[in-house]
């Protein structure tokens, strides 16, 4: 009995491994396709700072100073 | 004979752990995706203005097209295509790059149409971006 009941176990969880990895991991991809997104159209500075090679075009534009004048 | 069958289970939660843990990222640090990445990143530069002028616009499907041909002066036109072809080859790939680097080359249209709305999302304010009728709406 207990050999069976941990053969079935054993199967379950198999298929739950299976279950877990066919599903599209939407909130995932979301996260990827941001940072991808950020990082090809230069939405964040500082994020893709650790580049190596290329260091020749980060826009400095001004950071939000306390005193801006509209 | 049943410490056996406890080791099996362990296995058994064990890789269910390590797949829990690989579903909470998508694999996009390979050298295909970076490549891709890197050269879209040297084009937007280019493509910029045309966004801005509505010449070009983002479509539901995350791909770029020429909308507005009239926006751009006539010599500047084929170019203005040809950016926009390269443009659309380099997001196909990406897709499909990060699908088959996370092993799973059947997600292509998912991680597309998961793309598609982000473009539009992130689009600047003056953009014209594709509603999911087709229709064309400046953001």
């Amino acid at each position: 009995m207990t050999k069976k009941s941990c053969i079935a176990l054993a199967a379950l969880l198999l298929a739950a491994c299976v279950t877990i990895n066919i599903y599209f991991p939407a909130a995932a991809a979301e996260k990827a396709a941001d940072k991808i997104i950020d990082e090809v159209w230069q939405l964040k500075d500082g994020e893709a700072a650790g580049g190596k090679g290329d260091t020749g075009s980060t826009d400095d534009r001004p950071a939000t100073k306390p005193g801006a004048t509209k | 004979m049943q410490l056996r069958f406890l080791r099996v289970i362990f296995i058994c939660l064990m890789s269910v752990a390590g797949m829990v843990s690989a579903a909470a990222d998508l694999e996009i640090n390979t050298p295909a995706i970076t490549a891709l990445k890197n050269s879209m990143q040297q084009r937007h530069n280019q493509l910029a203005p045309y966004y801005v002028s509505g010449a070009v616009g983002l479509t539901r499907d995350g791909q770029i097209v020429l909308r507005d041909a009239n926006a751009v002066p006539l010599p500047q036109r084929q170019a203005v295509n040809a950016l926009v072809g390269a443009e659309n080859q380099d997001r196909s790939a990406l897709y499909r790059e990060i699908a088959r680097a996370n092993q799973h080359p059947e997600w292509e249209s998912e991680i597309r149409s998961t793309f598609a709305g982000r473009w539009i999302e992130k689009a600047q304010p003056g953009w014209w971006v594709q509603d999911s009728q087709g229709g064309w709406k400046k953001k």
